[in-house]
């Protein structure tokens, strides 16, 4: 009995210089990360204030910061497929085997919707969340630290894949027969099994948790009409991953049985089935890109109500129409495979399914469009991101309509038509709503603003070069190109590929502009700090609380009378030329207590990743083992809370008015 | 004071001020029991005796299993359509309604598909080793 | 400008209903979240039953379920596992009176009574498995092992569950978090039974009538 299973030196995919030089730069920007910190000497600081944080600020912040990681990755994979489809015309082979190929684009796939839409997206819930609603912390603080660990284990699992094995060559569905044993016997699929199934299992948890704590948890006197949009948008989500997650484990599961134990669901012999797999992976899938979209949505109500200085336009047609769009992304999954075999009757109900979502979402633009009429409309760098996306995100939202027609769909399916509309809605939709979010919530988090000129800069590179990229995609698809091509025959295509490929280049630069964007705040902070904790004039009761906030949140529990909480206490007080002082006396707060519960089962969860991988049996139990142990420890700690004392709270708000008057 | 004026935890027996009149939580109970063991007896029975025709089993036996589930739900779980109950009712109708959507529809999709690709159900092997 | 102070500012009878009362007692929010999860357990269930259905009769040539099925064996499994969820909702009713005794004894016949159901599969899959009805055989095998070996595995996980629980009892007595905790846990058994009822109903009943 091997005792490294499969694993051996020969995983090392030394004779690929690509992958070696890519996997030699993430270890040198790895090893430069853990030099910095020691440098700084703040491995106890990271520990005791990040690591093992349950603060869902804190949370928060890690999991977008963990997006931009990936991100970075998912782009390099993106670049290297426009750099190869635009050199591998008429005979020319470009620079990409087929294999390597494969593995890029369904890393691509796998990174960007999993390990860098979703963590960017909840991020932005878990920090805004709580805040909005007015309460000290998500219903289940330690599941919550869990849930970020264990989906940054599954992106160090797709990481890992880079230098120990390869990643899979089955597209980021994973369809069988082409994700079974018989074609893959490698370790792609496994990777791509392993790493969705753990941090499948972080994002199930936590949207448990934020159902929860939107259900149960909210400021007196915030009944669900008081309710921020955003966080009707973040429970009409995370009732979705509730939804939808747990068919994702079972499709997976029941891959993973077919490959490890030679089960028969989707094989080709024994009868497997294998419009199965395809049915329930997109069961979930259709719903995942709304769980992704809703959120953006949530953003884009608030950022347009707080620019323009009028409350958002329709607030019951919102809500009405985000729960009806909750509802209906469960019925509509069978318009990405119209054309594997099912009957006009089938393909006609989803098709008309697929067409009636789009009224709600309809009423949404109409809503925003009318919240700026009349408005006095900031052109801040949210604001620039959510008019980039009601342009981009309506004509991505057209051609799915076009699509929504099987008829039409025959003739576009798996097109790069297809792949220009899905990017239109992803990037126009998800992508600029995150970094319109990651603008507005900024200076709440981290105490300073972004620089402006930088993030107008990189808005602009990203909105031209989405177009310049994307839209030959459409123009190619309607000509018959088919997606994923290593190399093609028709020379006519070249030109336009070339074009999409100078597209991608230009939002390099704009992505580079963030990162700048970065740099430069941080040296500037100090002209560009937030004293008051209400940079934007907003709404929402997260702009009443300092920034950034305290571990507490909020000194006194605020309570609530209407919609958009903040904005009217802020005009009662214009109005009542209230005395500053307070009146109540500071009482003790009782806080969740940091826990390290998170991280240790995020390590056991990669050790019984990387060993079911490499089929290291032993080495999998003991995960297993250490995992189960980390949850009983948990379970038998006597003291779960620790106590703020008067004095504490107290003495952060006094340093806060002292910052305000100065 | 403000405990009246929120909503039951799932699985919690109803207040003792509200329900004074309701039957001992034992009671219940075993009420529960009682018609659980009897619709399972029934269950057995339908599916092996020949006096009802063969649809018919097959819809008997459905429904007198979404009648055992919902005595669970009402006797041991105290699922009940009061006020202080609205979240937890919503959350399992919610919960119903995709389970019926995920069955449903990939029982509808998956023998369509079969249909149409000839697909025969229970044939030997030797008929799909083409590939 | 202490806009906390503002905020603080409205009569407390101006909060007539439940969703304006502010963050629930600790209990409802644990129990509420459990139920979630349960849920999302139950959708999990349900894309396996899926698969069973569209599998069921993709035998490969190979054995049958009304071939395999044994009605007596279900039979006395189903019996275990409903005494055992009647057994826990008498444990349940000994835990919010914080009586030590009363909880043990509840504990003990119901992990019997579910000791007893997992050791009825383990056989029933032993059986087939010795006569060739592996998973490996066909779809239908292996749709019906991971089905119906999904809910043991759930019945095993609480089962283990139960004792750690019985020992949180003894270590820590009737404190709130352990009892939120066996609030779940009784939520967590009951919804098995209700699962099981699905399972006997469909994979046995409706096999062998087919």
């Amino acid at each position: 009995m091997n005792l490294l299973g499969k694993l051996d030196w020969n995983a090392i995919p030394l004779h690929e210089p690509i992958i070696m030089g890519a996997t030699a730069f993430m270890v040198l920007v790895v090893l430069a990360v853990l030099g910095f910190v020691t440098a700084k000497g703040a491995w106890l600081y990271l520990w005791r204030e990040w690591l093992t944080s349950v603060d869902h600020k804190r949370i928060g912040a890690m999991y977008c910061i963990l997006a931009l990681v990936m991100m970075l990755r998912g782009f390099s994979d993106a670049i290297m497929i426009r750099a190869q489809q635009a050199l591998a015309a008429g005979g020319a082979e470009g620079y990409l085997p087929p294999e390597h190929f494969n593995q890029i684009f369904s890393a691509h796939g796998t990174i960007m919707i999993l390990f860098m839409a979703m963590p960017f997206v909840v991020g932005l819930m878990n920090f805004a969340v709580p805040l909005q609603l007015g309460v000290r912390d998500v219903a289940f603080p330690t599941l919550n630290s869990v849930s970020f660990w264990l989906t940054a284990s599954g992106a160090l699992l797709v990481n890992i894949s880079l230098a120990v094995g390869e990643f899979s060559k089955a597209t980021w569905w994973g369809y069988p027969p082409l994700s079974e044993m018989q074609y893959s016997p490698g370790v792609g699929v496994d990777y791509y099994l392993w790493s969705l199934q753990i941090s499948g299992i972080g994002t199930l948890l936590a949207g448990i948790n934020f159902v929860t704590t939107i259900l149960k948890m909210r400021a007196p006197g915030m009944s669900y009409m008081r309710m921020p949009v955003f966080c009707w948008t973040a429970l009409a989500a995370n009732l979705l991953i509730v939804a939808a997650f747990p068919v994702l484990t079972a499709t997976l599961a029941m891959l993973a049985l077919d490959r490890y134990l030679g089960f028969h669901f989707f094989t080709l012999e024994g009868q497997g089935n294998q419009m199965l797999y395809s049915n329930l992976f997109w069961v979930w899938g259709h719903p995942e890109v709304y769980i992704l979209i809703l959120p953006a949505f949530g953003v884009f109500s608030e950022v347009m109500a707080t620019f323009s200085g009028k409350p958002l336009f329709g607030y019951r047609s919102m809500v009405a129409a985000t729960m009806a769009i909750c509802i209906l992304s469960f019925v509509v999954w069978l318009h990405h495979f119209f054309t594997m075999g099912a009957s006009a009757n089938v393909n006609g109900f989803f098709g008309v399914m697929s067409m009636v979502i789009a009224l709600p979402t309809g009423a949404k633009v109409f809503n925003w469009l009318f919240t700026m009429y009349g408005g006095r409309v900031r052109f801040s760098v949210p604001v620039l991101w959510s008019l980039g996306f009601m342009v981009t995100f309506v004509i991505g939202g057209m051609t799915g309509v076009l699509m929504a027609v099987p008829p039409a769909d025959f003739q576009l399916h798996n097109s790069v038509f297809l792949v220009a509309h899905f990017h239109n809605v992803a990037i126009g939709g998800v992508v600029f709503g995150v970094m319109a979010g990651y603008n507005y919530w900024f200076p709440k988090a981290f105490g300073f603003k972004l620089d402006e000129r930088w993030g107008k800069a990189s808005f602009w590179c990203w909105f031209v070069g989405f177009y310049v990229a994307f839209m030959p995609l459409y123009v190619l698809g309607l000509m018959g190109m088919t997606r994923r091509m290593q190399h093609y025959d028709n020379l006519s295509w070249q030109p336009w590929l070339i074009m999409a490929a100078f597209g991608t280049a230009i939002i390099l630069v704009g992505v580079v502009c963030q990162v700048v964007q970065l740099v430069v705040s941080i040296r500037n902070r100090e002209k560009l700090r937030d004293v008051t904790g209400d940079p934007w004039n907003g709404r929402t009761l997260e702009w009443a609380a300092p920034s950034p906030p305290p571990a507490w949140n909020f000194a006194f529990q605020p309570k609530v009378a209407g919609l958009d909480a903040f904005w009217n206490s802020k005009s009662r007080m214009q109005a009542a030329k209230d005395d500053p002082t307070p009146t109540r006396k500071y009482e003790p707060v009782e806080m969740p207590k940091n826990s390290a519960t998170g991280f240790v089962t995020a390590f056991f969860a990669v050790v019984i990743g990387f060993a079911l991988i490499w089929h290291i049996w032993w080495l999998a139990s003991v995960g297993v083992f250490g995992a189960f142990m980390t949850l009983l420890a948990f379970s038998f700690r006597r003291h779960s809370e620790i106590e703020v004392s008067a004095e504490q709270i107290a003495q952060f708000e006094r340093a806060h008015q002292a910052g305000v008057a100065a | 004071m403000t405990e009246a004026r929120h909503e039951r935890a799932p699985g919690d027996r109803p207040s003792r001020e509200m329900h004074e009149s309701d039957p001992s939580e034992f009671f219940v109970y075993t009420i529960g029991l009682s018609v659980a063991v009897l619709l399972t007896a029934t269950s057995f029975w339908a599916a092996n005796t020949t006096l009802l025709w063969p649809g018919g089993v097959f819809l008997g036996l459905a429904v007198l299993a979404i009648a055992q589930m919902g005595i669970h739900l009402v006797f041991f779980l105290h699922i009940t359509s009061g006020p202080e109950s609205t979240n937890n009712v919503l959350a399992l109708a919610f919960g119903v309604l995709i389970v019926f959507v995920v069955i449903a529809g990939t029982m509808w999709i998956v023998a369509d598909m079969n249909a149409n690709m000839m697909i025969p159900s229970g044939a030997p092997m030797s008929m799909r080793m083409q590939h | 400008m202490n806009v906390a102070v503002a905020i603080d500012q409205i009569p407390q009878d101006a909060l007539p209903s439940a969703s304006e009362a502010g963050p629930a007692p600790k209990r409802i929010v644990v129990a509420y979240g459990f139920w979630i999860f349960l849920l999302s357990d139950i959708i999990m269930f349900a894309a396996l039953f899926a698969s069973y259905s569209v599998l069921v009769r993709s035998t490969a040539g190979g054995p049958t379920g009304a071939q395999l099925f044994n009605q007596a064996t279900v039979a006395i499994e189903t019996a275990c596992l409903l005494v055992s969820s009647y057994t826990c909702g008498l444990m349940s009713l000994a835990v919010n009176s914080r009586r030590h005794f009363g909880t043990y004894l509840g504990a003990l016949i119901t992990f019997a009574l579910g000791v007893t159901f997992l050791g009825l599969e383990l056989r029933e899959f032993s059986s087939m498995i010795a006569i060739g009805a592996t998973p490996q055989r066909s779809a239908f095998l292996s749709a019906f092992f991971t089905l119906v070996g999904c809910h043991g595995l759930h019945v095993a996980l609480g089962l283990i569950w139960l004792i750690v629980m019985m020992v949180q009892v003894a270590v820590f007595g009737f404190v709130a978090k352990v009892q939120h905790r066996l609030l779940c846990f009784s939520l967590f058994w009951h919804a098995l039974d209700i699962v099981w009822v699905g399972v006997f109903t469909v994979v046995y009943l409706m096999g062998v009538s087919a």
